[in-house]
């Protein structure tokens, strides 16, 4: 019994002094090893008399436990300094740059058409497409724009072919046409797009984008375009209110016409939209006329609606600060990354349309 | 359409001020499109009197003048004037004033060493008229007592110019402003009372309108006047053209001038002394020319609307006149016209020529067929008045009447498209206003729409005039209901969209380029596609539409290379052209990266952007867009703009539908051609309309998951291939040995050179083999070992590597 209390007496005195870690493991060996101290007491336990057996086993036990975390930690200890001791000569100057890495970005264009889409969904809109290339009856005629019609001259239009019955649409609109055609109504629709006009100086470019907008039920009055376009501009330029005014103008696919104008005033340089009382022409729209109706067999006694056209570029320009529409086509490296939108953000109702 | 407050005026009864009708104006549909106060400084022009006049001393043709303008101290001006000389009366500009035609600001100059106060003016200087030959000539008699005066009357109107929609031709005379703005409750219509032409004598000269196919003269009144004597406008006259910005030209021209302005009547008046033997109006013969008073010959066509005398043309009906008998200021007879010329023949004639004249303006619009009595009596009236003369009867021949139109009109329609609520008196109210006769019948209104509004001929036009004059802000907001009944985009759209982001998620700049290019770059990329040209195109650069994205894409990124950027890749997904029909396109993404990975780091090995760059972005894109890449299949067919020997073409299965993408390096011959300075340029194209879309969503494709838990072995092997055998054929080869077993094939070493035979190659694959049932022993292992190598060895007629 005093054997073994002396063996932890004795190594716990030994473990206390400054050990290295062979010296450690030395005695490790002397304790425990297969002729160790304490492995050796362990063998002589099956000759103890029963009555002290258990005693001894257990105070056998709690001496080699202590003496063997003892160790542990010892070795531990050193282990970590000598960890420590390699670590200070592997600092690094972080500083340095990172590898690289490149993201894209949407253009403005791509992202203004998506946060439009985003808004019109919303509210029960889904998304049509026509083909640029169009034929002179969509593009005028059906649009109760019949030849002649000095409303034609308002679009300077390209032309494939000598007889102009060929065409790179000057508007969405014919995307009305081909909607109506192919669907019976009820229509709900936006039409976003590339359109073109032979026109070209600071403020126009020879193709742009407008977004057509289309809805036709049996009781659509002007009242619900007013409602329509109220919220759209609102949630677009995310503002609480608006300052919208509709004025009576002419388009010959749509009785009454209006365009709508935006407040706004200029604030240290820059476009506050809502307020102030200068005003900015955004859009036309108006009721879609009998006639287009008629061209397209839907019965204008039954169904009634309205339709707009948004310029989408104008838009982007004024939320996002853009002053030179000509940029947007140039493909400058300097401004698609100035202007251009991380991929990443994508326009959503839940989320809000920006960051 | 250019207007002042003053002439308004003339027309509407309003204590309003100017700024009030302005808004109005807008709210009904006349946009205001800008204000201009064009008499701003214009007082600042004074008579004035040269007292003398002397050689100046260092230039020949110049003069030094000594000029009385009013005040105490002599102005001494320099001039180059021929016409300058004593006693002259003129029309002197201070320093401080701005010349009306060039806007130029006026100082005290020093002209050749001689200080020069002030400007003495030609009327073409002051937008009076063309001459500038000589300064501004003014009669004694009447000005030699406003010598210092100012020469512009006194006005405080302002020049407002409203853009009038084509549908309203009667906007296009003050009088019809006036009108809709009388119906606004903004002032009352004048009744002006104008006198008619009391009259004996016959119109003695004849006028005939042929009855023939197309005519599109369809009457024709006139009357003579006889022994006038055309002078210079009266001061009134001038200023009234003056203030909407018209240059006065002779008192005859300008009364025609004037009444059109003022009530929408284009009037032409004709020398009747240079017509020979009566007027026809016809139709042209294909050749026959005529000088117009634009001094420009004209060529024409058949079936042009001529006014034409026995010596051939005299002008274009309702366009344009011509020099052979237009008035002069010794002119002694003339034949006024007032015709009514239909639209369409107006219009198809001057686009065949190219002439546009405010005539042209507003016959193509619409003109109204009862106002050619006015016209005639309101303009010989004052031509007796200002020129002298006797006027004779009017004459009119007609070959068609103009028809009355009226319309049914249901009331309850306007609240219906409108969503607000009138009454019906005052529809009454304003539909009067306007000119509409008005009866009541029991459930609608039956309305005789006024001959001056061709835009008018159905009920819902009525509504229009309703609510533009009752006012929009009147119309209520209904506020949009949040239900969304329909999927906001198509499979395709959904494509369309998660491409683009997927692209640019990948280091790409997205850009918007013309659907047009230069034919010289769509050349290079057009590859078997026939080019479409645009007919009528901005420029030659941009002349043709485009058969691939590459052609703008490439020259943008040249661009960008010039300004000093390197590494960098752009692309743009949008339409490419197949045909110049509707729906001959398709949508494609298209890539381009130029120059190096990795530039000048510290950290990264430095590489040129190669094949293997784009071909993992396409490869990537695909998958992420939801297509599984296992079943791709790749060969190295690609048009001519690619690299022959390192591009690629991406179908999405085996059985080679439709060709899904191109990716590879761009030719070096067109880099050579089109001179574009990189170490390396690749690209890729995209074809969206060739991607089948998944019939179900990807949410609906994933499967159960199943992993399996026992051990896994990797196994290398090498194999010595012929150098055509490609890398897909070998992981085909030994994926088809075991689809279950064989759960990952990688390529990590190609090899050709030494210990090789030419022309083979040797291909290191690593396959990774796993049970979903139970842990591999050695046997199976081996036996899976031999039935690959055995399998690739017959397949692709490689050797396994020993």
């Amino acid at each position: 019994m005093s054997d073994i209390k002396n063996i932890r007496n004795d190594y716990l005195a030994k473990l206390k002094l400054s050990l290295s870690l062979e010296e450690i493991n030395q005695i490790k060996t002397e304790l425990f090893g297969k002729n160790g101290l304490i492995s050796s007491q362990f063998k002589n336990i099956g000759s103890l008399q029963e009555t002290d057996r258990k005693k001894f086993a257990s105070d056998l036990n709690q001496i080699k436990d202590d003496l063997q975390n003892l160790i542990t930690n010892k070795i531990n200890e050193i282990e970590s300094k000598k960890i420590n001791k390699k670590l200070e000569k592997e600092k690094i100057d972080v500083t340095l740059p990172e590898r690289s890495f490149v993201r894209g970005k949407i253009h403005p264009v791509s992202q203004t058409i998506d946060e439009i889409s985003s808004i019109f969904s919303e509210i029960g809109f889904s998304v049509e497409e026509g083909p640029d290339i169009e034929n002179e009856y969509n593009n005028f005629t059906a649009l109760n724009t019949p030849d002649n019609h000095p409303a034609r001259d308002m679009h300077d239009t390209f032309y494939l072919d000598e007889n102009k019955e060929i065409l790179l649409r000057t508007h969405t609109s014919p995307v009305q046409i081909r909607t109506m055609l192919k669907d019976k109504p009820p229509f709900k629709i936006i039409a976003p797009g590339r359109t073109y006009r032979s026109d070209s100086d600071q403020t126009h470019a020879p193709m742009f984008h407008q977004v057509e907008g289309l809805h036709i039920d049996k009781d659509i009055n002007m009242g619900h375009l007013k409602g329509c376009l109220n919220y759209f501009i609102k949630e677009f330029f995310e503002v609480e209110k608006i300052k919208m005014r509709f004025r009576p103008s002419h388009f010959p696919f749509t009785e009454p016409s209006a365009e709508v104008d935006i407040g706004y005033e200029i604030k240290d340089g820059k476009i506050v939209i809502g307020e102030g009382d200068q005003w900015l022409e955004i859009l036309g729209c108006g009721m879609v006329h009998p006639n287009v109706l008629k061209n397209v067999k839907v019965d204008p006694s039954k169904y009634q609606g309205y339709a707009f056209g948004i310029g989408i570029d104008r838009l982007s320009m004024l939320k996002y600060g853009i002053n030179d529409l000509r940029a947007f086509f140039d493909c400058d490296y300097r401004w698609l990354n100035h202007f251009g939108f991380d991929p990443l953000d994508v326009p959503t109702n839940y989320r809000g349309l920006s960051r | 359409m250019k207007i002042t407050f003053d002439w308004l005026k003339d027309h509407l009864d309003t204590k309003l001020k100017e700024e009030k009708l302005l808004k109005q104006l807008t709210n009904i549909g006349l946009e205001v499109e800008s204000v201009e106060n064009l008499s701003a400084g214009l007082d600042l022009f004074k008579v004035s009197k040269i007292l003398k006049t002397e050689k100046h001393p260092n230039a020949d043709r110049l003069k030094v003048c000594d000029v009385d303008v009013g005040e105490k101290e002599i102005k001494k001006v320099v001039c180059g004037a021929p016409n300058a000389r004593e006693g002259l009366i003129t029309i002197y500009a201070p320093p401080g004033a701005v010349v009306p035609k060039s806007k130029v600001k006026l100082v005290v100059a020093k002209i050749r060493d001689v200080i020069s106060y002030g400007m003495l003016c030609s009327e073409s200087e002051l937008n009076l008229s063309d001459e500038s030959d000589g300064i501004t000539e003014l009669s004694l008699k009447k000005y030699e007592k406003s010598i210092g005066k100012s020469y512009f009357s006194k006005s405080d109107s302002n020049l407002i110019d409203l853009s009038i929609t084509p549908n309203r031709p009667d906007c296009l005379g003050v009088r019809g402003i006036a009108r809709d703005l009388a119906a606004s409750g903004f002032g009352k219509l004048k009744n002006l009372k104008e006198k008619k032409i009391k009259s004996i004598t016959k119109q003695t000269l004849k006028v005939k309108i042929n009855k023939e196919k197309n005519q599109g003269c369809s009457s024709f009144g006139s009357c003579l006047i006889t022994n006038v004597k055309n002078n210079e406008s009266p001061k009134w006259l001038k200023d009234k053209l003056v203030s909407i910005g018209q240059k006065p030209i002779s008192a005859i021209v300008d009364i025609t001038n004037y009444v059109m302005f003022d009530i929408n009547r284009p009037l032409h008046a004709y020398d009747a002394d240079k017509i020979e033997k009566g007027i026809v109006v016809r139709n042209s013969k294909f050749g026959e020319e005529f000088t117009a008073l634009d001094n420009k010959s004209y060529k024409l066509d058949d079936g042009m609307c001529v006014i034409s005398d026995g010596k051939g043309v005299l002008g274009l009906g309702g366009i344009i006149g011509g020099t052979r008998s237009g008035t002069e200021f010794n002119t002694k007879n003339i034949l006024l016209e007032s015709a009514y010329f239909k639209p369409r023949s107006i219009r198809s004639t001057s686009k065949k020529l190219n002439l546009d004249t405010d005539a042209k303006f507003r016959f193509e619009r619409g003109i109204d067929p009862l106002s050619i009595e006015d016209g005639l009596n309101k303009a010989a009236l004052l031509i007796k008045d200002i020129c002298g003369g006797e006027i004779s009867k009017i004459d009119i021949q007609r070959i068609e009447t103009s028809k009355i139109k009226t319309i049914k009109f249901d009331t309850n329609l306007f609240e219906k498209i409108t969503g607000f609520k009138i009454s019906t008196k005052e529809m009454l109210k304003i539909l009067e206003d306007l000119g509409f006769k008005i009866k009541k019948e029991k459930k609608y209104l039956k309305l005789t729409i006024p001959t001056w509004r061709p835009d008018i001929s159905q009920e819902i036009d009525i509504i229009e005039e309703l609510v533009r004059i009752t006012g929009y802000d009147k119309i209520k907001i209904i506020d949009p209901i949040k239900e969304r009944t329909k999927s906001t985009l198509t499979q395709s759209q959904k494509l369309f969209h998660f491409l683009q982001r997927a692209i640019a998620s990948k280091g790409y700049l997205e850009a918007i380029t013309w659907s047009f290019t230069d034919s010289n770059y769509n050349d290079y990329f057009k590859d078997k596609n026939k080019e479409i040209k645009i007919v009528n195109p901005i420029s030659s650069e941009l002349g043709v539409l485009r058969n691939s994205i590459f052609s703008n894409l490439i020259m943008y990124m040249n661009k960008n290379l010039d300004r000093g950027f390197k590494d960098l890749s752009i692309f743009e997904i949008g339409p490419i052209f197949t045909g110049s029909n509707p729906g001959e396109q398709n949508t494609v993404a298209c890539g381009l990266s130029a120059g190096k990975r990795s530039r000048l780091s510290w950290i990264e090995k430095e590489r040129n952007v190669d094949l293997f760059d784009v071909k993992r972005d396409v490869v990537q894109t695909l998958v992420e867009a939801g297509y599984n890449s296992d079943k791709f299949f790749i060969d190295s067919e690609t048009p001519n703009y690619y690299h022959p020997g390192k591009s690629g073409r991406l179908f999405l299965n085996r059985g080679k539908d439709q060709i899904a993408a191109y990716f590879g390096e761009i030719h070096p011959n067109i880099l050579k051609m089109i001179d574009i300075k990189t170490e390396s340029l690749v690209g890729f194209e995209i074809f969206l309309d060739n991607l089948k879309l998944p019939k179900k969503t990807l949410n609906d494709q994933k499967t159960k998951f199943e992993v399996s838990d026992y051990q896994k072995s990797e196994r290398d092997f090498a194999f010595i291939v012929n150098k055509e055998v490609k890398a897909q054929d070998l992981i085909n080869a030994v994926s088809s040995v075991d689809k279950k077993l064989i759960s990952n094939i990688k390529v990590f070493d190609i090899y050709e050179g030494e210990n090789i035979p030419e022309n083979q190659k040797s291909i290191a694959i690593s396959v990774t083999i796993q049970s979903s049932e139970k842990t591999l022993n050695d046997n199976d292992l081996e036996n899976i070992n031999n039935s690959i190598i055995k399998t690739v060895e017959n397949k692709t007629g490689a050797k396994i590597r020993s």
